[in-house]
């Protein structure tokens, strides 16, 4: 199973490694969601979804089934 | 000495403090407005910068890129792009906040890319020592080719080197800062090949958006360069990696985090704020403070306005010369002006505190705790702001819906908003009950009456999530699902970016709601002032045949003439046309001429009963209320108000569509006649049906 954004648990901080272009709206892209940059999981709401991240220092929030789409590597500590 | 104005646009990021920058150059020298057409809101100041020097400000919607995806981003490129628009600026502010710079870069990139001068404000420079940030101001004013105003709207200080960089314009550099053509070499050279004259980015810009473009063939452009809209977007990430690349190279000399200096405050705020438990506890509490405001706290002075203008009216009727010029004045205009200055209260006190909400950075908080929730309505957490909205205008509400990407969630909110309880049902709950529902203390501090409006209001947002969940299931419409809301950093929210906004959209409100509550105030005045046939005009006769035998006071008898010239006047004919089908909802003729005239906006039910009451009794110092209170059948002899006819009422204001000016805006943002025809008779039906049930089981 690949591992997404999805798969992180909070605290955890990631590598984005790929997704699909189609996919992947491109405001995220354009506030920093590209391959190479950071992600860290900040919260995730009550009912466990939408999740909160800082992607490359940027504070948003997205939901779980585009955090499916975005691969990455998980650092570890 | 010929004095030099300057065109200058602020553009930025959303939550960038754009505004505050705004409102420090131009104070209150605003004019706020609508683009033609559109209904994007157009915010002009004025600053004068030197004793021949003015500058003209616009401050344009908040976006992230030229990479428009709504109707406000798209107005920000279509005027970058128009060069002979009265508007283009002659100097470009893109306003960044420090701690987002590098986000904040990507659109300063595309900005220089158009060959604009272009001036850098870093905002919020107070927050750097607390977020332990440092800037080599010269190194980036090299690499980003600009001048930079590092300044702090909230302490107040840099605002004066940007005045100084506005004057200065003319020396800016007009170079990009990168070459985003290198992303595919052979496409961008070919592109300038077959127009030579043109800008490459604008080319770009042309190709990938979709704007209006003035001076260039449009389609010409598109069909020799068109590309699937997949590579387009492959393209797209391209040139956003490019750019980003860029701009990280030039952070790593330029900008410093000593992150052990750094403190994070808004981290531990957001675990509380957005916790499974404190953060609805605390939502929730919010909310019951909204609603406590506008319910009780502005009791006070709509009671005094209310009563100031029963005076005037009164006091207008005795010493002005008597004649129909008076009349208009006492019972047209005069009740007309009060039936809309008395919502300022409830208004002000809403738009304080949504702006509080937006301003603190909260909101982002509520959308991301209710977007799981609304979800199951087919609505988005970026619902929640219209809903709460809604409670004071469908209107700004439904233009608030813009934020939500996915358009079946942002058709469903559109279309379920109206349910909402707005303030222009206020004046028609707060008569009812006061009418019909007794002041009696419930469990020792509530009140009954208090409580019958926080239903009708819960009873608003039931209905909006039932209506969606319904057309959640109806909709057939297949969109892309995606969501992306930016949680901004907490800050205080300052005064004077509260008061402006409070002010403006009052104002707004005041004035465009109350040119047509005034023109039917009038029109209502002359329609029961005036009548057709013998019975009108021999009102007196006729009345006083009647009476013949019976000894009656003099009052009593200009009451009773003046009832009759009422029921025979042109509005009187109208309303007793309607009778028949709203006698089984419980109204009587009067009730149906205050329907029939808020078909187009619902606070004219009161004035419409106020000026009705007025012209039909001679007891003119009275409050609206009493006069309402004090109404009689003739027939039955009980009182016209009674409880099943007030909550008849009630639940059809609740659910009736009686807003032209909603219409009208859901037309322009679906783009179809259809859905608001849809709006208005799905929910004026429910309306009828309801009241109808409503009345004959209580009657």
């Amino acid at each position: 199973m690949k591992t997404t954004i999805n798969s992180l648990k909070k605290g955890d901080k990631a590598v984005i490694k790929s997704f699909d272009v189609d996919v992947i709206p491109l405001k995220l892209l354009e506030m920093g969601c590209l391959p190479g940059n950071l992600v860290e999981l900040l919260q995730i709401a009550p009912f466990g979804d939408p999740l909160y991240l800082n992607i490359n220092g940027s504070h948003l929030a997205i939901r779980i089934e585009t955090a499916n789409e975005i691969e990455v590597e998980i650092i570890k500590n | 000495m010929s004095s030099q104005n300057i065109n200058v646009a602020l553009i930025g990021n959303p939550n960038t403090g754009k505004t505050s920058v705004f409102n420090q150059l131009t104070g209150l020298n605003q004019q706020v407005g609508n683009y033609p057409g559109i209904t994007v809101e157009k915010k002009i100041g004025f600053c004068k910068l030197t004793s021949n020097i003015n500058a003209d400000i616009l401050d344009l919607p908040g976006t992230y890129s030229l990479n428009a995806c709504s109707m406000d981003e798209n107005l920000v490129i279509e005027l970058m792009l128009n060069k002979k628009d009265k508007l283009f600026p002659d100097v470009v502010v893109v306003v960044s906040d420090v701690e987002n710079l590098k986000r904040n870069l990507l659109l300063f990139t595309q900005i220089k890319d158009l060959e604009i001068p272009t001036i850098l404000v870093i905002n919020m420079a107070d927050r750097m020592k607390y977020k332990g940030i440092s800037l080599d101001i010269p190194y980036l004013e090299t690499q980003l080719k600009t001048k930079i105003a590092l300044i702090s709207t909230r302490k107040n200080y840099g605002i004066n080197e940007l005045k100084d960089l506005i004057i200065n314009y003319e020396s800016l550099s007009v170079e990009p800062c990168l070459n985003a053509s290198s992303i595919d070499e052979d496409y961008f050279n070919n592109l300038r090949k077959a127009f030579p004259n043109q800008l490459l980015y604008k080319l770009w810009l042309v190709i990938t958006q979709d704007v209006n473009f003035q001076n260039l063939e449009r389609k010409e452009v598109k069909n020799s360069f068109t590309k699937s809209h997949s590579d387009l977007k492959r393209l797209q990430q391209k040139e956003t990696i490019k750019r980003y690349q860029f701009i990280n190279d030039v952070l790593k000399k330029g900008l410093e985090i000593n992150s052990k200096l750094a403190k994070d405050f808004g981290g531990k705020l957001d675990r509380v704020l957005t916790h499974k438990v404190w953060g609805y506890v605390i939502f929730f509490a919010i909310l019951f403070v909204i609603f406590q405001a506008i319910f009780d706290w502005s009791k006070i002075p709509m009671d005094w306005i209310d009563s100031t203008f029963a005076t005037l009216s009164n006091f207008a009727s005795n010493s002005l010369p008597k004649g129909v010029m008076t009349n208009l004045i006492s019972q047209g205009i005069i009740p007309g002006v009060g039936g809309i200055l008395i919502f300022i209260p409830q208004i002000a006190f809403l738009f304080l505190f949504i702006s509080i909400l937006e301003e603190s950075g909260y909101m982002s908080r509520v959308v991301f705790l209710m977007d799981k929730i609304m979800r199951k309505f087919g609505l988005s957490g970026k619902s929640v702001v219209p809903l709460i909205s809604g409670t004071a205008c469908a209107i700004p509400a439904i233009m608030a819906t813009r934020n939500i990407e996915n358009w079946k969630e942002r058709l469903i909110t559109i279309l379920v908003t109206p349910f909402t309880t707005c303030s222009a049902r206020l004046p028609v709950y707060a008569i009812i009950i006061a009418l019909i529902i007794p002041d009696n203390p419930v469990f020792g501090v509530l009140n009954l009456q208090g409580l019958t409006l926080m239903f009708l209001y819960l009873l608003g947002f039931g209905m909006a999530l039932f209506a969606a969940y319904i057309l959640n299931k109806i909709l057939k419409i297949d969109s892309k699902s995606f969501f992306v809301v930016e949680m901004p950093h907490y800050k205080l929210p300052m005064f004077k970016n509260v008061a402006i906004n409070v002010i403006e959209k009052t104002k707004s409100f005041i004035f465009g709601a109350g040119k047509i509550i005034l023109a039917i105030s009038v029109v209502l005045w002359f329609l029961a002032s005036y009548g057709l046939g013998d019975n009108f005009k021999n009102a007196d006769q006729i009345i006083a045949a009647r009476i013949e035998n019976q000894s009656i006071s003099k009052s009593d008898l200009s009451n009773k003439i003046a009832a009759f010239k009422l029921e025979n006047s042109y509005i009187g004919i109208m309303g007793k046309t309607i009778e028949p089908a709203i006698a089984p909802l419980g109204y009587d003729w009067k009730i149906g001429v205050a329907i029939i005239s808020s078909f187009a906006a619902r606070e004219v039910f009161v004035g419409t009963l106020a000026t009705i009451y007025s012209v039909g009794s001679s007891a003119n110092n009275s409050t609206i209320k009493n006069k309402m209170g004090a109404e009689i059948n003739p027939v039955t002899k009980n009182k016209i108000f009674n409880f099943a006819t007030g909550i008849s009422l009630l639940l059809f204001y609740a659910f009736a569509m009686q807003c032209a000016s909603t219409l009208a805006i859901t037309k322009k943002e679906t783009n179809s006649w259809k859905w608001p025809l849809g709006q208005l008779v799905f929910m004026s039906g429910l309306a009828y049906l309801v009241a109808l049930i409503a009345f004959q089981i209580l009657k």
